[in-house]
């Protein structure tokens, strides 16, 4: 079987600073990839180069999607392919309603798909049933969009984006961080709900107790732009316990 | 270079949509303006012996006037002797089915609703085309509630007591250079008036074209919303892409009485020359409103998107006790345009309240400046105003400036104000279309959301119109 995604010998620098020094990486249809590392190791460039993010440079590497040459896409046509991100810190667009903004994005997909646009009424059903499912309160889709939202609120409003557009890959970039207990179990749960065959992940954390709601296929370690480790959830409490030190190269871990 | 930039060297290639002309039969002057220009105006118009006499005192006035220089503006000196000052489709009209089907043709491609047909929309036009009032729409049903609504030449003869009481009332004729020019050579522009506790039940509107090259349009309004009347009243305006500068000098003037409450918005999009600044239209307009009553109110709204040069300030004298100036503007810069524009809110009357709502947004390679003065009288206890004023900026080739003058003799008044100057935020960018948005939604959604303030404040089918036009101003086709 084709893997969905094939990073091989990934190196990308930005202004000139290295970041990613040759990540190789291959995520099968239905995975789900943890991927943990210390702060600024590099993972949530991984995440940004992913989805297509012109800053970064990338000096040398491939990765494919589907099959298809990803770096040679723009940022909306992967986002239509259905690569999925959920910011680490989503922005806020003054101005603009969050429904509007939602509305906007799904039917851009569904233009995408070649399927009618909702209208309004349609919209707000299939929003509204997202949103029961992941406790997300109603009064925020009035609001603009993430403006003023708490750091939960924003993290919840990624996931609501995520269950309305249903990718194929799904990058949550640290979506637990600054999450209560109640909000954690309840953003995994949207998470394992659209754990699919056909839907994979990759999930960026500093906490091993994610891990035991999504329970991970695998777990890398990134350090310095590197994958070090790669194991099963395991290693996540190995490091939850141990820390990053024990790693070094040549300690490599893989499954 | 950045993403952003790149649809901005796009965008500049937009197209102007109304940039076409029509080939009318025209009674046209000879260029130059004198004595004799002005009383052939007056003559061609019939005017009584008053209006001539004003005219011909606004014009010796002109003469000693020197052409302003503080805006931040540039551009070739403008030769007032290489301007027609007049220019009239031939075929007089007594009705609509008169008209010269090429006019008609033209406020079709416009989609200014002349006809009956447009009733549901609920707008009332007076259309004005290069210097004469071509016609106006529901005259009967607004006669009905005694709403004075028609061009203004029609106003001098049919109300010559009520034209004649507040013509100049608000913006005198010796105001400055370029109102003093038009207060000499206006050809025409519309007149309204509501009458007290009246509530004028449709939009009314003004449509503006510059059809006829080398002529510079000078039309005038005139708006005087009596006791406890209400209106809200639309301009719009549009020109043919020419090679040469065309100079429009317009003056608006409004009287709000006790307890009455104008609302004026405009949708300006004259043409603003093209990609490399050549062309479009000098616009040089003087609005003013008093609120002279008790508890009255005018509101200004604009979304400026067109002309090569804007220099515009639509202001508030809150003369009456607990009146209220508001002022909300969305000005758009692109590829060589100019613009300086802003608000004065004058506070005389206790107890006066004003905001200013400025949204600049500047692209290519041109220049945008906010100019606002807030003068708080010595009499104006419990004045207080509030200004913010916004600039985005879209690439790094263009300017934005903020000239904010605050005047204040009333110790008591409270007067906020609040700047930010912003780029648009690659970060928003990156956001939106990671979800699947192209390039152009995603502007098209941050600008919009950005201007949302003054959106608002729109009638609902102009604001859809005023979002359309700003896309337009911003983007053209990424390819
Ligand atoms: N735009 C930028 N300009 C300069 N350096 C950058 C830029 N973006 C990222 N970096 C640097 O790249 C390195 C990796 O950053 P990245 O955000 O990928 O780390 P991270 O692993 O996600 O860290 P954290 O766990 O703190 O989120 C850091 O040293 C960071 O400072
Ligand atoms: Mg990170």
């Amino acid at each position: 079987m084709k893997p969905l995604l094939k990073i091989t010998d990934l190196h990308v620098s930005i202004e000139g600073k290295k970041i990613l020094n040759g990540i190789n990486l291959t995520i099968n249809s239905g995975e789900v990839h943890a991927i943990m590392g210390p702060n600024g190791s590099g993972k949530s460039t991984l995440g940004n180069v992913l989805a297509g993010r012109e800053e970064y440079t990338i000096e040398s590497g491939s990765i494919e999607f589907e099959g298809e040459d990803l770096l040679s896409m723009d940022i909306d046509q992967r986002a239509l392919s259905g690569i999925f991100l959920a910011f680490q810190y989503p922005v806020e667009i003054p101005g603009v309603s969050n429904s509007n903004f939602l509305k906007s994005i799904i039917n851009a997909k569904r233009v995408f798909q070649g399927l009618p646009e909702l209208n309004a009424l349609e919209m707000l059903k299939y929003i509204r049933s997202k949103m029961i499912a992941i406790e997300m309160d109603e009064n925020l889709l009035k609001r603009s969009l993430n403006d003023g939202f708490s750091g939960g609120e924003k993290k919840r409003n990624e996931i609501l984006q995520m269950t309305l557009l249903e990718p194929k890959m799904a990058i949550l970039d640290e979506t637990d961080s600054g999450l209560d207990i109640d909000a954690l179990r309840i953003v995994a749960e949207g998470v394992n709900q659209l754990r699919s065959p056909a839907r994979s992940f990759i999930v960026v954390t500093h906490y091993q107790r994610l891990l035991n709601y999504i329970i991970p296929d695998f777990v890398h370690v990134l350090s310095n732009g590197r994958i070090l480790a790669t194991g099963d959830k395991t290693l996540a409490e190995k490091l939850e316990d141990q820390g990053y030190d024990w790693i070094r190269e040549g300690n490599s871990v893989t499954p | 270079m950045s993403d952003s930039m790149q649809t901005l060297e796009v965008h500049n290639q937009s197209e102007y949509k109304y940039g076409w002309s029509t080939e009318l039969d025209m009674d046209t002057f000879p260029k130059g303006l004198s004595e004799e220009t002005v009383r052939a105006i007056s003559a061609r118009k019939k005017e009584p012996e008053w209006l001539l006499e004003w005219r011909l005192d606004a014009y010796r006035h002109w003469l000693t006037l020197r052409e302003p220089t503080w805006a931040n503006i540039h551009y070739p000196v403008i030769n007032y002797q290489d301007i027609i000052y007049f220019a009239a489709p031939k075929k007089k009209l007594g009705s609509l089915d008169e008209a010269d089907p090429e006019l008609l043709k033209m406020f079709d491609k416009l989609g200014v609703p002349l006809e009956e047909r447009k009733v549901l929309a609920g707008v009332a036009v007076d259309a004005v085309i290069d210097s004469v009032s071509v016609t106006t729409t529901f005259k009967k049903e607004l006669g009905e509630l005694g709403i004075i609504f028609c061009s203004f030449s029609e106003a001098v003869n049919e109300h010559p007591y009520l034209v004649r009481k507040y013509l100049g009332s608000v913006v005198p004729s010796g105001d400055n250079f370029f109102a003093a020019l038009n207060s000499a050579v206006f050809s025409d522009g519309s007149f309204c008036y509501i009458p007290p506790g009246v509530r004028c039940p449709m939009e009314l509107s003004t449509y503006f074209r510059i059809n006829a090259a080398n002529t510079g349009q000078f039309e005038r309004t005139l708006i005087v919303a009596d006791k406890g009347s209400y209106v809200s009243y639309l301009e719009g305006c549009t020109a043919p892409m020419r090679d040469e500068n065309q100079l429009h000098a317009a003056v608006v003037e409004i009287v709000a009485m006790d307890e009455a409450f104008v609302k004026y918005s405009t949708v300006q999009n004259w043409y603003p020359g093209d990609k490399n600044g050549k062309g479009g239209i000098y616009n040089f307009v003087t609005k003013r409103g008093i609120c002279a009553g008790f508890r009255s109110k005018i509101s200004w709204t604009q979304v400026e998107t067109g002309s090569a040069i804007t220099w515009k300030y639509p202001s508030c004298i809150l003369k009456g006790d607990e009146s209220v100036g508001e002022f909300y503007s969305v000005a758009v810069t692109n590829n060589y345009q100019q613009a300086d524009t802003g608000t004065k809110m004058i506070h005389i009357g206790k107890n006066t309240k004003s905001t200013i709502i400025s949204k600049g947004i500047s692209a290519g390679y041109s220049n945008n400046s906010y100019r606002g003065l807030v003068k708080i009288g010595k009499r104006a206890d419990g004045a207080q105003n509030f200004s913010q004023c916004d600039s985005l900026l879209m690439g790094d080739k263009c300017g934005a400036h903020t000239f904010p003058y605050l005047e204040v003799d009333n110790p008591g008044a409270r007067v906020e104000h609040e700047a930010t100057t912003s780029k648009i935020g690659e970060d928003q960018l990156f956001y939106c279309k990671q979800r699947g948005l192209s390039e152009e939604d995603a502007i098209n959604m941050i600008v919009n959301g950005y201007c949302k303030e003054v959106f608002k404040e729109l009638p609902m089918e102009f604001a859809v119109e005023a979002q359309k036009l700003l896309a337009i101003s911003l983007e053209g086709s990424v390819g």
